[in-house]
């Protein structure tokens, strides 16, 4: 008990350690707050346009579900295929690694000239980025589903659809879920992205434009926000899995 | 004469791996009636477990026919097979586990969980049906093997070591339960032991199988009458077959 609350205290210490140091430097050598805003002005940056940063990061995070739910059906889709006929596997591998291997920013003009503007490129863009850890994982973990438990399932004359939610499912999960948390945590830098390449509105066009008017403060606010929105996402994967693996609970108490 | 249940014809397997071939059935053949119980002793990596997969249809042998039940084995079929890894399903509690083969063949929750909750006492598993597996130990794994293997509906079991991780009163416990049953239900089995005692006292026959690769040495009929009692394994007859079979297996 005693341990547990110093191993969440520890950390917090050294962020605010951090931050105090931070903004004495800043302080100290009086360095402009376009070159780099302290700690209390990005405070400031961030109370003050509470509203707008609301509109920008509910934009955002439109994409991002958008874009994980397209990159989750995607990835399934393929690792049931790439499971099912070796061939396929083979065959996708290589462009499946290719299509991450191409920095994004290559892509943007050809996702624009496909996709328009605003919403349909960053939910693609997403997508682009979260569906590959997904995909891979879930190709492992059917990989790895237990041929003798397939061999039980035979002998017990069961049905396709009952041998997917008694055997496959539950197998695969583990691995869904840690490709999950990879997705989750980059799906937010690639709507960013997304919105770099040309958007409205979202964090990333709230970013550039803060940017362009030396607001860095401004940009340190939204900057804050990706990185508790991506840690968020983050935690919520570990929470799903927690949730939709009641088994791996019980073992890891002991 | 009884009915068949079980006949394996000259039956010849190996396993390929890269580009090498490892011989490990040779012309096999073995039948189980009807009723009947039939033992598989053999030394350590002599081919028995495989012939269970060829029997249950999960492996396809090189050579040979394999007949269950009449018919022609092409694929997996319906028996109530027992691997030799107890193979529960670690995201399953015990209860769900035992219940798999009553849910597969499509029977209510409700009362596939009552009649698995009926038989855990028999295998000293009551009060642990909310266990994941990784919370059993060795032994209590196995038995809930044996129960969800019970409960697969069909009148032939193979059985691979289900009793090689328990103790001396559970396994004699599970024994006479599995003999009851088996009588009561005219069940038949291929069972494989590593324990000559206690392929004797359950079978009504044995076979010996040699090492790698494997093929039938001896087949021996136990003559002793049924309902047997523990006191069987001191008779002279009983000693006699474990003298005759322990002088196969050296030779095997
Ligand atoms: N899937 C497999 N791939 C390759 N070789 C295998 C495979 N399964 C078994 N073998 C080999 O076949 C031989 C017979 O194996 P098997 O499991 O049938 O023996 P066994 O008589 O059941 O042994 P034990 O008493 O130790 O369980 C062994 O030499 C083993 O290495
Ligand atoms: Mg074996």
């Amino acid at each position: 008990m005693k341990k547990k609350s110093l191993n969440n205290i520890l950390p917090l210490g050294i962020i605010l350690a951090l931050l105090a140091l931070w903004e004495t430097v800043c302080r100290v050598f009086a360095i402009p707050d376009f070159f780099l805003p302290t700690p209390s002005s990005i405070a400031r940056a961030l109370a003050g346009n509470l509203p707008l940063l609301l509109k920008h990061t509910t934009a955002t995070f439109y994409a991002v579900v958008a874009g994980l739910a397209l990159a989750m059906v995607v990835a399934v889709a393929l690792a049931l295929t790439m499971d099912r006929w070796p061939l396929a596997k083979r065959a996708l591998y290589p462009p499946l690694v290719i299509s991450q291997a191409v920095p994004i920013f290559a892509l943007a003009p050809i996702i624009l000239i496909w996709l328009g503007v605003d919403l349909k490129p960053k939910i693609a863009v997403v997508a682009l980025v979260c569906f590959f850890p997904l995909a891979i994982n879930l190709v492992e973990g059917l990989e790895q589903v237990n041929p003798e438990a397939l061999d039980l399932m035979q002998v017990m004359q069961a049905g396709p659809g009952f041998i997917f939610q008694s055997v496959l499912l539950p197998a695969v999960m583990p691995y869904f879920f840690s490709g999950l948390k990879i997705s989750a945590t980059y799906s937010v830098m690639g709507a960013i992205i997304g919105e770099w390449l040309g958007g409205s509105t979202g964090l990333g066009v709230y970013m550039t434009r803060s940017m362009y008017s030396f607001k860095t403060d401004h940009m340190f606010a939204a900057i804050l926000i990706v990185v508790v929105l991506s840690l968020a996402l983050f935690k919520l994967a570990g929470f799903l899995a927690w949730l939709f693996m009641p088994w791996e609970r019980v073992q890891s108490k002991e | 004469m009884e009915p068949k249940r079980l006949v394996l014809s000259k039956i010849s397997s190996s396993y390929y791996s890269e580009d090498r071939k490892l011989a490990v059935l040779n012309r096999v053949s073995l039948d189980v009636k009807a009723g009947e119980f039939v033992s598989l002793l053999g030394p350590s990596g002599s081919g028995k477990s495989t012939i269970l997969k060829i029997a249950a249809g999960l492996l396809k042998p090189d050579r040979g026919r394999v007949f269950a039940n009449g018919r022609e084995v092409t694929g997996a079929v319906k028996v109530g097979y027992m691997p030799q890894q107890d193979l529960l399903l670690p995201w399953k509690t015990l209860l769900e586990n035992c219940a798999l083969p009553l849910l597969a063949e499509g029977k209510p929750r409700a009362e596939s969980h009552r009649r698995v909750e009926k038989l855990l006492p028999v295998f000293g598993l009551a009060g642990f049906e909310g266990y994941y597996p990784g919370q059993l130990s060795g032994g209590m794994k196995q038995r809930a093997a044996l129960l969800r293997t019970v409960l697969i509906d069909s009148n032939l079991m193979l059985l691979d070591e289900p009793f090689a991780a328990l103790d001396t009163i559970t396994r004699e416990n599970l024994q006479e339960w599995m003999m009851s049953i088996l009588h009561r239900f005219n069940r038949s089995v291929l069972f494989v032991t590593h324990s000559i005692d206690e392929a004797i006292y359950l079978s009504d026959r044995i076979y010996m199988i040699s090492d790698r690769p494997g093929r039938i040495v001896t087949e021996l009929m136990v003559g002793l009458p049924r309902p047997r009692s523990r006191t069987v394994v001191t008779s002279s007859r009983f000693l006699n077959y474990k003298q005759e079979l322990m002088g196969a297996l050296a030779g095997a």
